[in-house]
C-alpha cells in the first residue's frame, strides 16, 4: 500500500482519475504513507549517528535519583553559638569532612579527601574556621565554615611518625596569632590559625623517643604542658612556652610496670592510666614540679572485675570512667589523690565527652540501649548522683546499638539549659535527639555499600476498581493537555511548575509492583555495617532495612562480603518471595568461621540464618543449577580448597552429584603470582569428608607467572548473567566473523613488580604490562599481549568476546585504553547466511572447552584523558542492543562510551561499505563528550563500583553507581527504538488524529458538493 | 522528534589561543614562581595555580562551582584542594614524573605532567598531556567548558511543521487544496483518457472501497 500510493504521487505531472475527481480519503493515505516513510528516513539517520546519552535539564529526576551520604561519624563539633544557622562539623570514617545542618540534617557542605590522607581529628577554631588535622597528623587544613572553601593548608613534617594530636586553645592570653598546636611526627607545632603561618616548632625527637599522650593548655597559663611516656616505662611532662617553643622544664618519673593504651588527664595536674598487665590503675600527679605515681589494683576497686581493662577517653574533670568485662564503672578522683568507686553500669552503655555547662560545672551523656528503646540521661559531673535530664526514645531495632554520643546545649526560651544529642548507631546512622524526640536520621550505612543485587517487584494484584480507572485516565489527560500547553509555550509559570511536578512524582514510577518495561526493581545493597538495605529504583526510598543478626551473634568481628541470588522463583515455587545469600566472615583472617544469612527480598526478613558455620569461606560460585523450589545451587570454598554445597537438602545434592564432572573454578593468588583450576574430586578416598555436602577438590591445572618479572594486579571475568544475543558479527563486504564467546575466559594483567606502585615511581624502560586470556576450565592461554612501558593501574571489562582495559602509558604519560577482541576462527568457513537468520548456527556444533580453540584476536589503543575508578558495561535482557562502556572517571562521574569508539576494526581511512557498517574512522583519543556523562552534572563522590541492570524493555539497561553517594539512572545505549520516549505528546497525537477525522468529513461534503455541481453542468 | 546530537563548535584549539596571551601576561608578572622546592625526607613540594578565566582575571576569586574543586596527584594517590586564589600544593612528591588532575565539575582539564626533578631542584618541567604543550609554570587552566546537558530549543513552529504528524498535515492540506487547482487547468482530453486507461487496467483501487470513491465510479 505504501510504494503504491508513492507511485501515484510521484506521478503528479500525469494527472490521474482519482484527482480529477478528488477522493480525499485517498490523498490522506498517501499522505499518511509519506509520514511514515520520512519517520523512516528520520528514524535511519538518527541510528546512523553516535548516539549519546543526552539529557535536557527538565529531565533531570525524572528517571534518575542522586543520594548524598557521608558515611559513619567518628568525630563531630558542634557550632551553635552565635550562628544563625546552627550546625554541626563532622567527619568520618569515609574521609569526609561535612557541615550538617543540625535543624534537618542535611548536608551544607561537605568535602571528600584522598583513600590515604585519614582525618585525624577535627576542630573549629576562631568560631570560623574548621580545622582538619589528617594523613598522620602531616597535613593540617582550614576550611571557612559557612562555605566550606579551603582557607589554608599548612604541611606539618616530623621526623618520625606518631599519633596525631590537635589543641585548638579557646582563650589564649597571648592570643597575637591564635595558635593552633599539634603534636605530629614527634614534634610539636604551632601554626597560626587566621593563615596557617607556622610560629615555631619543638622537636622531641633529640630529647629521646618520647611519645606525647596529651597536650594541654591550663586556662590563662602562656604553657603548653606536654604529657607523654618514654619507652613505656618513663613518665615525662614537658612545658613549652606558647610563644616561642622554648623549653621550660622537665620532670620525668620511671614506671618500671610499663603501661597500657593512653594516659588520660583527670584535672590539671592529675592524670591516670593503666599499667601493661591491665590490672593496677596508676595515678600521676604533678606537684612542685615532682612527679608522684601512686598504684591502685583494679580488684581492689571493683570486686570480680576481670581483663580487658580499658580506661574510656571521655574527658570529665575530676571523673575518669573505667570498661571491664563486667560493665563500665565510673570513679572519682578525690583531691587527696584518693581512688573512690561511684557507680556501676552496664557495658553496653555509651558515654560522651565533657560539656562545659555553666560555671565550672561540666555535663556528659550516658545511652543506655534498651528493648525497642533507647534511654539518655544526662548528668553533671560535680553532682554524679541523680540525672540531671532523663529521655527515653523509642528506635527501631533494625538500628542496633548505639556506638557513639556527641552532646551540645542550647538555652531554652525559658532561659533553662536543653541538651541535644547527636548518636552514631551500629548500622552507621546518624541521629539527632531533642527533647526526647527524634528530630532527624540519615542513614548513613548507605555510604559504605560492598555489593548490591536486585530483585524483581511482586506481580500486581488483578482487579482494580473502575472509578480508580477513572480517575486516573482523567488525570492522565489532563496531565497530558498540560503538557501540549507546555510545548505550545502557551502554559503560565504556575502551569510549568505543575507539569514537572506532575512529571517528576509519577506515581506510576514509585509503585511497588512489577512493570511491564521492568524498570521498577528492588536494589539489595549490602553495607559494610553489616546491614541490608532494599531501595526502590523509581524513587530511591528505602523500601526495608536489616540488621543481619547473622553477623552479629557472636563477640566477633563480622563483616558482610558478599550477595547472592538465592531464589528467584520464575517457574515454579511461584508462592515464595525471591531472596538473597548473604556471606559474612566473623574474624579477620581467610580462615575465620563464615557466616550465611537468607533473606527474603520483598520483606527483608532473615529466612534462614545460618550463625558462624563451621568452615570458613574464600569464594562463593553460584552454580548454574537448581533445584525444584528454584534455589540457585552455590558452592563455597573454604581456606583448605573443600567445597561446600548449599542449600544443604538432599536434592540439591543429588543434582550436584550428577553435574559435579562439570563443575570447575579457578582462584587467584595475586600475592604467589599464580592461577589454580580446579575441578571436584570423584571419590573421597582418603580422608572422608565431614558431610555429605562437603567436596574435596582436585587441583588441575595452574598458571605460574615468573614472580622476578610479573605480578598480577587485576583479573576480570565475564558476568555471569550476561546474554548474548549472536555469535556471528556481520562484518562490511558481507563476510561473518564467529565471536569466540565462553563463559570461561579470564582477563589477567600483570606488571613488572618494579611498575607495581604508583605512577612516577618507575621508569618506562623497567615497566612492562602483560594481560593475558585466559581459559579457566582447561588453564590454556588464548592469548597474551605485552605493552612495553606501561603500568597499571588496570581496571578492565570483559563482555562477549572482548575486553577494554585501562592502564597508563609511561612513554607518552597518558593513561590509554586497549581493546581486545577474540574469535573463533575453526567456524569461519560456516558460512550458512540461513541458519545464521534463524538463529540456529549456535546449536550445530557442540561446544567442548577441552577441544583446542582457534582463534585469532584483534586488538587497538587509544588515549584516554582521566584517570578510572570503575569501568561497567550495559547490560541489557537479550542483548540485541549496542554496548556502552561506562567510565568511573577521577572525578567521580560516569560517563557512557560507545562502545564503536573501541573497535579494533577502526581505521583512518574506513572503505564505504565500512562506513555504510557504521565502522567509525580512527582517532588516537576517546572523545569524552560532555553530554554523555550519565551522572550529568552529579558526582557520585568517593565512587567505588558501577552495577548494571537489563530491564525487560530490550533498549534499556538500569544503572547504579555507589560509593559515599548513589546514583541511579536508566540508559538507552541505541536510544529507546522499541518505546515511545518520555516526552512523546498523547495529547499532540490525539489532535491530530482528531483534526485528520474533521478534514475527511470537510473534504467528503466538499467533493459531494463538487459531485452535484459537475452533475448539473 | 528525533533529537541530532549537537556537538559543541567551539574547538579546543582556539580557545587555547585565546589562553595564551593571558597566560605570557602572568608570567611577565609573577616572577616566576618556583613550582617545585625541596622539603626534608626526600620529598619534594609542586606548587601550583588553577585559574579559570573569567575569574581568575581580578587576581583571585574562583566560581562557586570551584568550591568543590580537587586537585590530584597520580591517580588519586593524593588528593589536595584550592585556596581562595586558587593555588595548590602537593607535599612530600618523590623525584620522578607525575601526573596532576584537575577536578572541577563543568570544565574540562587537561592532566599535567610534571617532572620533579632530583638532579636540580626547583625547575620546572610542566606539559598538558592532550597537546603536548609545555608550560613555563604550573598554571593550569581548562580546555573548555563542559555543559552535561543538552539545550532544549524554543518552541518553533518548524518543528511542529517538521514532526510526522505536521508533516501529515501538511501534505493533507496540499493535496486537498492544491490539487484540484493543479488538476482544474489540465485538459479533461487528457483526464478522460488518463481515466480509461485506468479502468482497462483495473488497478484495484483501494479508494473505490471508499464511499466518495465508490460513487465516483
Amino acid at each position: 500500500m505504501g510504494s503504491d500510493g508513492k507511485k501515484r504521487e510521484g506521478k503528479t505531472d500525469q494527472p490521474s482519475l482519482e484527482f480529477s475527481d478528488p477522493p480525499p480519503p485517498f490523498s490522506l493515505l498517501i499522505a499518511m504513507a509519506m509520514a511514515i516513510k520520512l519517520s523512516l528516513i528520520l528514524l535511519f539517520f538518527s541510528s546512523s549517528l553516535i548516539p549519546t546519552f543526552s539529557l535536557f535539564e527538565d529531565q533531570v529526576g525524572l528517571m534518575d535519583w542522586h543520594q548524598r551520604y557521608i558515611g559513619k561519624v567518628k568525630h563531630a563539633v558542634f557550632h551553635t553559638q552565635k550562628a544563625g544557622w546552627k550546625r554541626v562539623v563532622v567527619s568520618t570514617e569515609e574521609n569526609v569532612i561535612a557541615s550538617l545542618d543540625l535543624r534537618r540534617g542535611e548536608i551544607f557542605w561537605r568535602h571528600v579527601l584522598g583513600a590515604n590522607d585519614v582525618v585525624d581529628k577535627i576542630d573549629i577554631a576562631l568560631g570560623k574556621y574548621v580545622i582538619t588535622l589528617s594523613s598522620e597528623g602531616s597535613i593540617l587544613r582550614a576550611w571557612n565554615l559557612p562555605d566550606g572553601q579551603m582557607v589554608w593548608e599548612s604541611f606539618l613534617s616530623g621526623s618520625m611518625s606518631s599519633k596525631a594530636l590537635l589543641t585548638v586553645p579557646a582563650n589564649l592570653k597571648v592570643d597575637l596569632d591564635s595558635p593552633i598546636f599539634v603534636y605530629s611526627g614527634a614534634c610539636i607545632h604551632a601554626i597560626s590559625s587566621i593563615d596557617g603561618e607556622y610560629l615555631w616548632k619543638k622537636d622531641f625527637a633529640s630529647e629521646g623517643s618520647v611519645d606525647v599522650h596529651q597536650l594541654i593548655l591550663p586556662g590563662g597559663s602562656d604553657v603548653v604542658h606536654a604529657v607523654g611516656v618514654t619507652d613505656s616505662s618513663q613518665f615525662d611532662t614537658y612545658e613549652i612556652h606558647v610563644k616561642n617553643g622554648g623549653l621550660l622544664k622537665h620532670t620525668s618519673a620511671s614506671f618500671p610496670g610499663g603501661i597500657y593504651g593512653e594516659i588520660l588527664p583527670i584535672s590539671g595536674d592529675r592524670f591516670v592510666v593503666l599499667d601493661a598487665s591491665r590490672s593496677v590503675l596508676v595515678l600521676i600527679t604533678i606537684e612542685n614540679g615532682q612527679i608522684h605515681l601512686e598504684q591502685t589494683h583494679i580488684s581492689d576497686l571493683i570486686h570480680g572485675s576481670s581483663g580487658n581493662t580499658v580506661i574510656l577517653p571521655s574527658k570529665l574533670s575530676g571523673i575518669f570512667s573505667l570498661r571491664t568485662d563486667n560493665g563500665i564503672v565510673f570513679i572519682k578522683v578525690t583531691g587527696e589523690g584518693k581512688l573512690n568507686v561511684m557507680e556501676r553500669v552496664d557495658k553496653t552503655v555509651v558515654i560522651s565527652d565533657a560539656l562545659p555547662h555553666s560555671e565550672g560545672e561540666q555535663a556528659f551523656a550516658l545511652v543506655q540501649h534498651g528493648d525497642g528503646k533507647i534511654e539518655l540521661s544526662v548528668r553533671l559531673v560535680h553532682d554524679m548522683s541523680s540525672n540531671h535530664l532523663k529521655e527515653t526514645v523509642k528506635m527501631d531495632h533494625e538500628r542496633g546499638f548505639v556506638h557513639k554520643i556527641f552532646i551540645n546545649n542550647y538555652v531554652r526560651t525559658d532561659r533553662s539549659h536543653g541538651f541535644r544529642a547527636l548518636i552514631v548507631m551500629e548500622d552507621h546512622s546518624l541521629l539527632l535527639l531533642q527533647q526526647g524526640e527524634i528530630v532527624w536520621t540519615r542513614d548513613d550505612g548507605l555510604a559504605s555499600v560492598i555489593d548490591v543485587a536486585t530483585s524483581e517487584l511482586p506481580v500486581e494484584k488483578i482487579g482494580v476498581s473502575v472509578a480508580k480507572v477513572e480517575h486516573s485516565l482523567f488525570e492522565w489527560l489532563k496531565g497530558h493537555i498540560l503538557k501540549l500547553k507546555g510545548t505550545l509555550m502557551l502554559a503560565t509559570p504556575d502551569e510549568v511548575a505543575a507539569i514537572q511536578k506532575i512529571r517528576l512524582q509519577s506515581s506510576e514510577k514509585s509503585k511497588m509492583t512489577r512493570d511491564h518495561n521492568g524498570f521498577r526493581r528492588l536494589l539489595i545493597l549490602l553495607t559494610r555495617a553489616g546491614k541490608l538495605y532494599a531501595l526502590h529504583t523509581g524513587d530511591g526510598r528505602i523500601v526495608w532495612s536489616t540488621l543481619l543478626q547473622s553477623l552479629r551473634t557472636t563477640s566477633q568481628q563480622c563483616a558482610g562480603l558478599k550477595l547472592h541470588q538465592w531464589q528467584v522463583p520464575h517457574h515454579h515455587a511461584l508462592d515464595n518471595n525471591p531472596s538473597v545469600l548473604v556471606v559474612g566472615r566473623c574474624g579477620l583472617s581467610l580462615s575465620s568461621p563464615s557466616a550465611l544469612s537468607i533473606v527474603d527480598a520483598y520483606t527483608g526478613k532473615e529466612l534462614q540464618n545460618m550463625g558462624p558455620v563451621q568452615h570458613s569461606t574464600v569464594q562463593v560460585i553460584s552454580l548454574p543449577f537448581r533445584d525444584s523450589s528454584e534455589q540457585q545451587l552455590h558452592l563455597l570454598i573454604d581456606a583448605d580448597k573443600r567445597a561446600h554445597l548449599y542449600p544443604t537438602t538432599p536434592e540439591a545434592a543429588n543434582i550436584f552429584q550428577r553435574e559435579s564432572e562439570n563443575v570447575y573454578w579457578y582462584s587467584v593468588e595475586s600475592e604467589a603470582g599464580i592461577l589454580r583450576g580446579y575441578g571436584v574430586k570423584k571419590s573421597h578416598s582418603s580422608d572422608t569428608p565431614p558431610s555429605e555436602y562437603c567436596f574435596e577438590t582436585r587441583n588441575l591445572w595452574s598458571v605460574v607467572f615468573p614472580s622476578e618479572s610479573e605480578k598480577i594486579i587485576a583479573t576480570v571475568t565475564r558476568k555471569p548473567n550476561e546474554v548474548v544475543h549472536t555469535q556471528a558479527k556481520m562484518i562490511a563486504d558481507e563476510d561473518v566473523m564467529y565471536k569466540y564467546i565462553s563463559k570461561n575466559m579470564l582477563f589477567v594483567a600483570t606488571v613488572s613488580p618494579k611498575a607495581s606502585g604508583p605512577i612516577g615511581s618507575a621508569t618506562p624502560d623497567e615497566s612492562v604490562l602483560v594481560v593475558y586470556l585466559v581459559d579457566t576450565v582447561t588453564g590454556r592461554i588464548l592469548h597474551r599481549m605485552t605493552h612495553l612501558g606501561s603500568q597499571g593501574p588496570v581496571h578492565a571489562v570483559l563482555s562477549e568476546n572482548w575486553v577494554v582495559y585501562h592502564y597508563f602509558n609511561l612513554r607518552a604519560h597518558r593513561y590509554e585504553m586497549s581493546v581486545l577482541e577474540i574469535y573463533d576462527q575453526s567456524r569461519a568457513e560456516n558460512k550458512d547466511v540461513l541458519k545464521l537468520i534463524v538463529g540456529k548456527h549456535n546449536l550445530t556444533t557442540p561446544v567442548s572447552s577441552y577441544s583446542r580453540p582457534e582463534v585469532t584476536t584483534k586488538s587497538q589503543s587509544y588515549f584516554f584523558t582521566h584517570s578510572v575508578k570503575a569501568i561497567s558495561v550495559t547490560s541489557t535482557a537479550k542483548g540485541i542492543t549496542s554496548k556502552h562502556l561506562l567510565i568511573g572517571t577521577i572525578g567521580d562521574q560516569v560517563l557512557a562510551l560507545d562502545k564503536r569508539f573501541v573497535d579494533p576494526r577502526r581505521s583512518l581511512n574506513p572503505t564505504q561499505a565500512e562506513k555504510e557498517e557504521g565502522l567509525l574512522p580512527l582517532t588516537d583519543a576517546l572523545p569524552i563528550i560532555p553530554q554523555s556523562y550519565v551522572t550529568h552534572s552529579f558526582k557520585v563522590e568517593g565512587l567505588r563500583g558501577i552495577e548494571t541492570v537489563p530491564a525487560k524493555l530490550e533498549s534499556t539497561s538500569l544503572v547504579f553507581a555507589y560509593g559515599v553517594d548513589l546514583f541511579y539512572t536508566r540508559i538507552a545505549p541505541s536510544r529507546t527504538y522499541d518505546s515511545l520516549t518520555e516526552d512523546f505528546n498523547y495529547a499532540l497525537l490525539l489532535l491530530t488524529i482528531l483534526a485528520l477525522v474533521v478534514a475527511i468529513f470537510v473534504t467528503w461534503v466538499l467533493s459531494e458538493r463538487k459531485d452535484l455541481q459537475d452533475k448539473w453542468r | 522528534m528525533a533529537a541530532i546530537r549537537r556537538s559543541k563548535p567551539n574547538s579546543p584549539t582556539l580557545l587555547l589561543l585565546l589562553l595564551l596571551p593571558q597566560s605570557l601576561l602572568l608570567s611577565l608578572f609573577v616572577c616566576s614562581s618556583v613550582a617545585i622546592a625541596t622539603g626534608n625526607g626526600g620529598g619534594y613540594t609542586i606548587n601550583g595555580r588553577v585559574k579559570i578565566p573569567g575569574f581568575g582575571a581580578k587576581g583571585f576569586g574562583l566560581p562557586v562551582k570551584a568550591n568543590n574543586a580537587k586537585v590530584m596527584l597520580n591517580g588519586g594517590q593524593q588528593v589536595t584542594f584550592l585556596k581562595p586564589d586558587g593555588y595548590f600544593s602537593f607535599h612530600n612528591v618523590p623525584a620522578g614524573t607525575h601526573l596532576i588532575e584537575v577536578d572541577i565539575i563543568g570544565y574540562f582539564f587537561s592532566p599535567v605532567r610534571v617532572d620533579v626533578s632530583a638532579r636540580n631542584p626547583g625547575k620546572v618541567q610542566a606539559a598538558l598531556t592532550e597537546n603536548r604543550r609545555g608550560l613555563n609554570e604550573l598554571v593550569l587552566e581548562p580546555f573548555k567548558e563542559e555543559e552535561y546537558y543538552e539545550i532544549r530549543e524554543p518552541f518553533n513552529i518548524m518543528n511542529i511543521v517538521k514532526s510526522p504528524m505536521g508533516l501529515m498535515i501538511g501534505f493533507m492540506v496540499v493535496v486537498v487544496f492544491l490539487m484540484p487547482k493543479l488538476v482544474e487547468n489540465m485538459d479533461p482530453e487528457e483526464i478522460r483518457k488518463a481515466q480509461e486507461e485506468m479502468r482497462n487496467q483495473g488497478v484495484p483501487s483501494l479508494a473505490s472501497l471508499m464511499p466518495g470513491g465508490g460513487r465516483s465510479n
